[in-house]
This record gives structure tokens, C-alpha cells and sequence, in this order.
């Protein structure tokens, strides 16, 4: 049968034709396309790991983020009632000093007004002695002619003296 | 609904009008020869028959270039030895061992053939076509992709990237393995050969409808391809497995059984890639073929046989075509698939 038969001269042409159409191919059609569709696919696949790990980064920034709120919250918290005990004892702390030194005042105030009234006392005591003992020349001076008399006084002033 | 009985209407007509313009030159003929036609489709040409106009017959002709045994080297056109003329010396025998070959009488009257015939035959032209078209369709995406591609092709140039792609990923990368790169160009080359040519099959007219990859020649070719690409990349295992399989030694000597049996199997491989594709695209030729005949066979068997039988067969036919569209597709698939699996047999490592 014919169409069992392979024609020679279908094959040479066949062998022309599909060796042009090879030749042509494999040096400027599919090797082009084969590096362009496998640099393409190779950079999607990167891309996508890319963008895995950007979300993944992501994910762990808002974690931290979120942590360091919850922390500054925190720190806040503490710092106002620092703050408040601070204030608190920084208030008492004035209060007593400022009573202490009212009272250290006072009592300054008091110490000298004691100090002068002993030294007034002193003074008006001095004062006295001697105006007593001036009145009291200018009075012995006029009994002490009388000597019963003077006896007597003497007596008594010595009875006045050791009473004290 | 009313659309769809529309449609009926008009493939009702058509047929009806398919059929009688069929049955008045069906009559003139008197007697369809089925296998002759068939044979003629499924053959190779001188000329390219495109259809009869009345009397006229309408064809592209085409060189025939031949090497007569006595007179050397001969050109002309088809057209003048398409009409049972000799031209030259030379003429189409209708019988006889060359039936349908150019022969020639020599200085003792014998017919024979001339010692080179390499005419540019209608097989040859549909390769050239769908050689052209190839390149056409596959080069300007290249330089597409050469021109720095920047974002995903559309269109056309998508489907072209799919089938690619859909080739690379499915065929070539799992069956030849790790070197797949260094086959990827042939294979690929292979498969949008074998492709284009069945389609160019499957359209009816010119340009298309040359049984190209349907025969023998160019399956003969394109195994042969493959065969030479296997050898090549043969590795020393591959040949230690033939020449010095790991069999019992009275398998491989004195008698060397199995080395035969081996060696046979480098050729069988090839020779089943060949068969395969021509078998399945000329049998789907055939049968569509065939189907396309019952119209003509049946008008003698009157017109309510033959209105149905017609519209059975253009069913059918309409069938066949889907059908073959898709084993156009599949024998190129298998080609390839198969061609990757032997290259990745001869690329074995180790004997095992």
C-alpha cells in the first residue's frame, strides 16, 4: 500500500522544511521565551515570599507595637501615683516643717520674751535694791538715832530676810 | 425558543440544498468510488485540487522536479501531466505499482521511475504553510519577550504563552527531568509542529487539508528526529543496560538474546512514535472522509434515504471534527510526552 510507503522526496522537503523551522526555533523562538517565562515566574515566586515576610514583619511590629503601649500605659500608671505620693508627702513634709519652724519660732519668741522679762525682772530688781537701799539710808538715816528702835527694825528686817 | 427553531430552519435548508446540489453532480458520475477518493485525500498530490468548477477542474500547480535515469534533471508544472498528458517524456501512471507517481518510458519502453523525484508536491507545500505560519505565530512573541516584557502578555500572545507553558510545566519538566533544559527547545519545537500541522489538517480547503502529519513520511521524519536526539543523549548506563543488561550471563552469551532484544527496543520506540501519529490522524481523515461519501453514496437509493443519511453524516462529520480537534491536540501531547520519557530513559545515571 502507498500510504505505508514513505515518499523520498516528501521527506526531503519534510526534513527542509522542519529543519529550517527547528534551526529558527531553537535559536531565536523558544529559548526567549522560556528564560522570560521562568525569570517572570521566578520573580512572582520571590514576590510572594516577599510579601509573606512583610506581612510577617508586620505582624510582629504591631505585636511590639502594641506591647510598648501596653507598657507606656503602665509607666504612666506608675508615674502619676508617684507623682501623687510625692505630692502627698512633698504637702506633708511642708506642712510639718512649717509647723516646726512656727513652733521653733514660738518658742524663740517666747525664750525672749522670758530672757527680757528676767533681765527686766533683774534690772527692776537692781533698780529696786538700790532705790530700796537709797529710801532705806534716807530712812535709817533719820531712826537709826533712835538705838530701840533701830534694834527693833534690825530685828525685823533680818527676821524678814531669813523668812524669804 | 424561537431563536433555536430558527436555527433548525436554517440548518434544514442547508441541507436540503447540500443534498440536491450534491445529488445533481452525484448523477453525471453515476458510480461514487469511495476508496478512490478517500485514497486521493489521504495521498499526496502533483497539484493541489481544490474543487471542479462544471467540467474545469480548479487547482494550484505546482513544480515537479524529477531526475529522469537518461536526460538528467527536470522542471515543470504540474499542470501540464494533471490531465493524464505526458509532458516530456514524463506522465501520472494511473495503475500499476506506481499508480499515481510521475514515470517515465526508458530506451527500452519499460515504465518506470525516475531515479530522484523531489517535486514540490501538495505535502510539501501544506508543511511550508504551516512551517511559515509557525514561525509567524511563534517569532513575533519572542521578540515581544526579547523587548523586555513588562507585564503578563494578553491575547493572542497569552494563548501562545499558555500552550507553552501548559507544555514546559506538564510535559517536559516532570518527564525529562532535572536537564529538561537542554530538550526543552526540541521538544517544544516538536510539539507546535506536530500541532499546527494536524490543524491545518482538520480545515478542508486551501490552505489547509493536506493529510501532512497523516503520512508516513513526515511521522517517518519527525521519529527519526527523536531517535537521533535519544542516541545522542544515550548515557554509559543507558548503553550498558543494552549492550550488557543485567541478566543471567546465558541470556547475553555466547547468544547474545537480550542485547537483541534491546537493541531492537532503540529502534521499536521510534518506529511506535511514527506509527502512532499517522495512524490516528489518517484514520481521522479517513473516517470524516467517509462520512462525507455516505452523502454522495446514497443519493442512488432515493431522496428520503438519502436527506437522512445526509443529515446523519454531517452530524457525524461535525462529530468527527470536534473529535479530531481534540486527538489533533492529543497525538501532539503524546508525541512530546513520549519523545521526553525516552530522553529521560538514555539520561539514566546508574544501571539499576
Amino acid at each position: 500500500m502507498s500510504l505505508l510507503v514513505p515518499d523520498t522526496g516528501l521527506l526531503f522537503w519534510m526534513a527542509l522544511s522542519f529543519g529550517v523551522v527547528l534551526f529558527v526555533l531553537v535559536k531565536f523562538g523558544f529559548p526567549v521565551i522560556i528564560k522570560a517565562v521562568e525569570t517572570r515566574s521566578a520573580y512572582i515566586a520571590d514576590s510572594l515570599e516577599a510579601a509573606r515576610e512583610a506581612e510577617s514583619q508586620l505582624a510582629t511590629i504591631n505585636r511590639q507595637a502594641e506591647a510598648i503601649i501596653a507598657e507606656a500605659q503602665n509607666e504612666r500608671k506608675t508615674i502619676l501615683n508617684e507623682a501623687q505620693e510625692a505630692k502627698n508627702t512633698i504637702v506633708s513634709k511642708a506642712k510639718e516643717d512649717a509647723e516646726a519652724e512656727a513652733r521653733r519660732r514660738i518658742n524663740k519668741a517666747l525664750e525672749d520674751i522670758e530672757g527680757s522679762k528676767k533681765k527686766a525682772l533683774a534690772e527692776l530688781r537692781k533698780d529696786v535694791a538700790g532705790i530700796s537701799v537709797k529710801i532705806a539710808e534716807k530712812i535709817i538715816g533719820e531712826r537709826l538715832k533712835d538705838d530701840q528702835k533701830q534694834q527693833e527694825l534690825i530685828n525685823k528686817l533680818l527676821a524678814e530676810e531669813f523668812a524669804h | 425558543m424561537k431563536r433555536k427553531n430558527n436555527t433548525h430552519l436554517v440548518v434544514g435548508f442547508l441541507l436540503i440544498f447540500l443534498t440536491a446540489a450534491v445529488g445533481k453532480t452525484a448523477a453525471q458520475e453515476q458510480k461514487v468510488n469511495v476508496k478512490e477518493i478517500v485514497f486521493e485525500h489521504l495521498g499526496d498530490a502533483y497539484e493541489w485540487h481544490i474543487t471542479n468548477w462544471g467540467e474545469k477542474s480548479i487547482a494550484i500547480p505546482l513544480p515537479v522536479i524529477v531526475k529522469s535515469k537518461e536526460r538528467g534533471w527536470r522542471v515543470f508544472s504540474s499542470s501540464h501531466i494533471s490531465h493524464g498528458t505526458t509532458h516530456e517524456g514524463f506522465y501520472i501512471a494511473h495503475e500499476g505499482k506506481y499508480a499515481g507517481k510521475v514515470v517515465e518510458r526508458n530506451s527500452a519502453g519499460e515504465e518506470i521511475r525516475p531515479s530522484m523525484d523531489i517535486s514540490f508536491t501538495k505535502n510539501a507545500l501544506g508543511l511550508f504553510i504551516s512551517s511559515c505560519l509557525l514561525l509567524l505565530i511563534i517569532l513575533p512573541v519572542a521578540r515581544w519577550y526579547k523587548r523586555g516584557a513588562q507585564h503578563t502578555p494578553k491575547g493572542f500572545r497569552g494563548a501562545v504563552e499558555l500552550l507553552i507553558v501548559y507544555v514546559l510545566d506538564e510535559i517536559i519538566k516532570p518527564c525529562v527531568g532535572e536537564e529538561y533544559r537542554k530538550y526543552a527547545t526540541y521538544l517544544l519545537t516538536i510539539f507546535f509542529f506536530i500541532f499546527i500541522n494536524n490543524l491545518m489538517g482538520l480545515i478542508p480547503f486551501f490552505p489547509g487539508g493536506a493529510n501532512v502529519t497523516g503520512n508516513i513520511a513526515v511521522t517517518l521524519f519527525l521519529a527519526f528526529c527523536t531517535f537521533l536526539v535519544i542516541t545522542f543523549s544515550g548515557t554509559k548506563a543507558y548503553w550498558k543496560e543494552i549492550l550488557w543488561p543485567e541478566v543471567p550471563t546465558w541470556l547475553k552469551a555466547p547468544v547474545p538474546i537480550m542485547p537483541v532484544i534491546e537493541l531492537f527496543g532503540i529502534f521499536t520506540k521510534p518506529f511506535a512514535l511514527m506509527i502512532r501519529l499517522f495512524a490516528n490522524i489518517m484514520a481521522g481523515h479517513s473516517v470524516i472522509l467517509g462520512l462525507v461519501c455516505l452523502i454522495f453514496i446514497t443519493v442512488s437509493m432515493g431522496a428520503t434515504i438519502n436527506t437522512s443519511m445526509s443529515i446523519v453524516a454531517v452530524l457525524f462529520s461535525i462529530f468527527m471534527n470536534f473529535l479530531e480537534l481534540l486527538v489533533a491536540f492529543i497525538q501532539a501531547y503524546v508525541f512530546t510526552l513520549l519523545s521526553s520519557v525516552f530522553i529521560n530513559m538514555a539520561r539514566v545515571k546508574h544501571a539499576h
